[in-house]
């Protein structure tokens, strides 16, 4: 078999004119993609969608989409970023609708403005996270974060391909509370929607927001602090949600890092 | 059932493969559907997915107003276990439901080692494993793909064999399961397989009564009452109007095929006599190259896959194959689709190929296959290139820039002796030295990749005794002592090959009849999964469940593999019906022993194989007379109304 992908080296790959940053979602089903998977769907999916992303140089050009912490395998987000180079101006909501009906049904893009000024990563160093504890009751979840938010500092091991790794899940953690982040959610027991067979009709959902640190702290972390510091551990698998990413404010929310880029557009 | 599954994922590795919600998966309301298939592949998601024949019936089903068609693959140990814990059926991934509340469950079986992975979707699905213990609440079993040619060894664990292609059965199939729930089911279960039985195309093996000689073989295979005498394969014709798959299923974890196919042709006569694929699939049936272009332009838009491979078992072969090439490769230039053509044919035609279809890339790898080192078994085998041709080829591919060749070879071939593999040291060598005077270049490369040859039914090598693995590794010792005598040549040279004790096991399951099926059993019951993986492989267990189910019975694992039948004897699969003539097969392996070739009868006379007249059918083959419509990728994101054209360089 002969397979070679045309290359570029003839003629070298137009320049990039434009950049567009889009959110999108990672739903349902689809939370068990890894981030490679997401980065593979949204290649085909520019290609799809005939979206004129540029590409790198040499034989083997990929196109240009930078991405920004990715929600590990397994969480949901409502708030996953990436910035496409383009070779040709476009409309960013025309860019939107054609990526979103490109990409498969879970991978929903949310929003896209033209970049301006400074980059995505600068924009972002927090995230904020909504976790269902099926089979766990708010009261008990209540108690393990005052303990946890009690102590200065909390380690907890990860075991990663490369190896164990400490991480201070405390040092990280900016808020951690009950019930949903919304003015609306109250901190009592829900049903899931799609009830965990086994884990009862309790269900304690926690809100946290944990700070970008290397490594990132995870809910994972997150809960393997809340068995360390009062032995809570739910009896079925934790859902995880990041909601929104963003720069820290002094009161702990979380600021759109895509709002001053669709001022500056707009205006 | 998602619900049940869903707790379980976060615990096992590569979650996203039992998800499902591909690009251009379906799912089809289930209320709306008179007859529902349960479509397997027995192997992991990342070797499952990319099939083309589970994606072709997936997609003729679901067309279907009364049908619906689900996906499964085989689950990883690791999930297995879980499932178990927590009471787990297996599913489809499309709605994750059940695979025993289906109506049938079709599996396709390219390889023979997956044979323990149906039983442990049928036990996980709470389907007793042998058919004759189901009743009329479980799926009708369905077997199909190269190996369902020889069911026999899973004979007890399927109540159907779907033989040949599959694309105008399935629907008959679903048409007769249809009636008979619109009736009432009358006769139960047992009628539904006597009306299945009558069917062409169809084989049910416990219509079917064998009975065995003093000596270990069968004295005869009887049709019980209804059942035909033999059951001829099934041929489609015209592939043009079976544009299948038109939206080609697009992965979320990564599989072992990134990119999309398009089947130029099926069938192949170049009569290769090691080669069952080869033998089952004939007369050669052409797609157009109208035909070509159009799929792969809907298979580009559909998928967004940024590679299409033209697909066939010897894809320089086709008729139009220089027009098809030239004109993908016009209507791609520029952009970032790249084309691959599955062809290892040993000529400078070839390398024009590929030479079109790289045009503006990287001239890496050339993959050529003389399949046997000696002149002497390349005529046993039927692989008619000399070594003069293969030098004179691989010199001009290395004079236009390729800066490698793979070769790919077999060991263990019928009449082999030592002096046979060990041309292949010499040959390699040349090709070096060849590269290095035409290239003018020290760092050519030559990989040469050998696999073990397993006799396969319905080939003119069904007679021959396979190669015990020890014979095949010793050779192939020797082997690389030959190619490393020169060390200045044979550091350019890779060698590559498996394990052969995997054949010998392959060899059992290819050429057993139902006794086999107590062995797989067995392993199955003793942990065997995965036998097409060499980390789950285990040779110990297979040759001792052989040995403790065989042996008894007066035959073993040796009976089955490294003995040569005669011309009386019955084999498991003579009753069913590949097309090709006993007689004739059996001459092509006298020519075979003798050193004789055969022609293609695609540009010599008919030499009477048997297919054509059997069938019904004939040599679709072009010029097709038609034109590769150029297409030009327009729409898009921002792109204004004047601003047409597929170039990303403009
Ligand atoms: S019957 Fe004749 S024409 Fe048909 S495949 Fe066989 S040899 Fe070729």
């Amino acid at each position: 078999m002969a397979r070679v992908r045309p290359g570029e080296a003839a003629n070298p790959a137009p320049p990039t004119v434009q950049r567009v940053r889009v959110r999108f979602a990672k739903r349902g089903r689809l939370r068990f993609l890894s981030h490679r998977d997401v980065a593979r769907s949204f290649e085909r999916a520019v290609r799809r969608a005939a979206v004129p992303v540029a590409h790198s140089h040499g034989f083997s050009p990929h196109p240009r989409l930078s991405w920004i912490g990715a929600a590990p395998t397994g969480s949901a987000s409502e708030a996953e970023y990436v910035e496409i180079g383009l070779t040709r101006p476009v409309d960013p909501a025309d860019l939107a609708a054609a990526l979103d009906a490109a990409l498969p049904a879970g991978l929903d893009v949310l929003d896209a403005v033209v970049a301006e000024g400074k980059g995505l990563a600068d924009r972002i160093d927090a995230s904020r996270w909504r976790v269902e504890l099926p089979g766990v009751r708010s009261a008990d979840l209540a108690a393990a974060l005052d303990a946890l938010l009690a102590t200065d500092s909390l380690v907890v091991e990860r075991v990663t391909p490369s190896g164990r790794r400490n991480i201070d899940v405390r040092a990280a953690l900016v808020r951690a509370e009950v019930g949903g982040a919304g003015p609306g959610d109250a901190p009592v027991d829900t049903v899931p929607p799609d009830g965990h067979p086994g884990a009862g009709p309790t269900c304690a959902i926690m809100t946290a927001v944990v700070r970008q640190t290397t490594p990132a702290v995870r809910p994972d972390d997150v809960l393997g602090a809340l068995d360390v510091v009062a032995g809570l551990r739910p009896p079925a698998p934790a859902k995880a949600t990041r909601m929104a990413q963003g720069l820290l404010d002094h009161r702990g929310a979380l600021a759109d890092p895509l709002g001053s880029d669709r001022v500056t557009t707009r205006g | 059932m998602f619900a049940d599954l869903e707790p379980l994922l976060p615990r096992v590795s590569k979650p996203v493969q039992y998800v499902g919600g591909e690009l251009n998966a379906q799912l089809k309301d289930w209320e709306s559907a008179a007859v529902r298939w349960a479509l397997m592949y027995p192997d992991a998601y990342e070797v499952g997915l990319p099939n083309q024949g589970v994606m072709i019936l997936y997609e003729v089903l679901n067309e279907r107003a009364d049908a619906l068609a689900e996906r499964c693959y085989a689950v990883w140990p690791d999930l297995e276990a879980l499932m178990r814990e927590h009471a787990v059926p297996a599913f489809t991934v499309d709605g994750h439901r059940p695979l025993g509340a289906f109506d049938l469950l079709g599996v396709s079986f390219a390889t023979e080692l997956g044979y323990t992975n149906l039983l442990t979707a049928l036990d996980l699905a709470g389907i007793p494993l042998h058919a004759v213990d189901r009743t009329d609440e479980h799926p009708v079993v369905v077997a199909g793909g190269h190996a369902a040619f020889n069911p026999e060894p899973i004979a007890d664990f399927v109540d159907v064999a779907a033989l040949g292609d599959g694309e105008e059965v399935v629907g008959e199939i679903t048409d007769v399961v249809r009636d008979w729930k619109a009736q009432g089911r009358p006769g139960g279960r047992a009628e539904l397989l006597a009306r299945l039985a009558a069917h062409d195309g169809c084989y049910v093996p416990s219509m079917y009564e064998v009975e065995y000689a003093p000596d270990g073989g069968i004295a005869a295979v009887r049709p019980r009452e209804g059942a035909p005498v033999s059951v001829t394969k099934r041929t489609t014709s015209d592939l043009d109007s079976w544009p299948y798959p038109k939206a080609p299923l697009v992965p979320l974890a990564e599989t072992v095929h990134e990119r999309a196919s398009v089947e130029i042709f099926r069938g192949c006569t170049r009569g290769c006599r090691f080669c069952q694929a080869g033998m089952i699939t004939r007369p050669v049936r052409e797609r157009s190259l109208r035909g070509i272009g159009e799929m792969v332009d809907a298979a580009v838009r559909a998928s967004g896959f940024d590679e299409v491979g033209l697909l066939s078992l010897s894809s320089a072969d086709h008729s139009e194959i220089a027009e098809i090439t030239k004109g993908l490769a016009d209507r791609y230039e520029g952009t970032n689709t790249g084309l691959s053509l599955p062809s290892t044919r040993v000529d400078a035609f070839n390398i024009d190929l590929a030479n079109e279809i790289s045009r503006n890339g990287r001239r890496s790898g050339l993959t050529f296959a003389p399949e046997g080192g000696s002149e002497r078994i390349r005529r046993v085998i039927n692989k008619m290139v000399s070594e003069d041709d293969l030098i004179r080829t691989v010199s001009e591919a290395f004079a236009q820039g390729w800066k490698q060749v793979k070769l790919y070879f077999m060991c263990g071939l019928p009449t082999e002796e030592d002096e046979d593999v060990l041309e292949i040291a010499g040959m390699a060598h040349r090709v070096i030295q060849a590269g290095r005077a035409a290239s003018g270049r020290n760092d050519v490369r030559c990989t040469i990749s050998i696999g073990g040859f397993v006799p396969k039914p319905h080939t003119p090598f069904q007679w021959a005794a396979q190669a015990h693995p020890d014979v095949v590794d010793e050779r192939l010792r020797k082997l690389r002592d030959a190619v490393n005598s020169n060390r200045k040549l044979g550091r350019n040279i890779g060698m590559r090959y498996h394990d052969g004790r995997p054949s010998l096991i392959e060899g059992l399951l290819a050429r057993g009849d139902r006794r086999v099926g107590r062995v797989i059993e067995r392993v199955w019951r003793e942990g065997g999964r995965f036998d097409g993986w060499s980390e789950h492989f285990s040779y110990d267990r297979w040759t001792a469940a052989a040995r403790a189910e065989l042996e008894p019975l007066g035959v073993s694992l040796e009976w089955f593999t490294t003995r040569e039948r005669d011309r009386d004897e019955v084999l498991p699969w003579d009753h069913l019906d590949s097309g090709l003539d006993r007689d004739w097969l059996w001459d092509d392996w006298q020519d075979a022993l003798s050193g004789t070739e055969q022609d293609d009868c695609r540009w010599t006379p008919c030499f009477d194989c048997g297919v054509c007249p059997s069938t019904g059918t004939d040599i679709e083959v072009g010029p097709s007379g038609t034109t590769l419509i150029p297409l030009t990728v327009v729409g898009g994101v921002g792109r204004g109304p004047t601003d047409g054209g597929a170039s990303a360089g403009g």
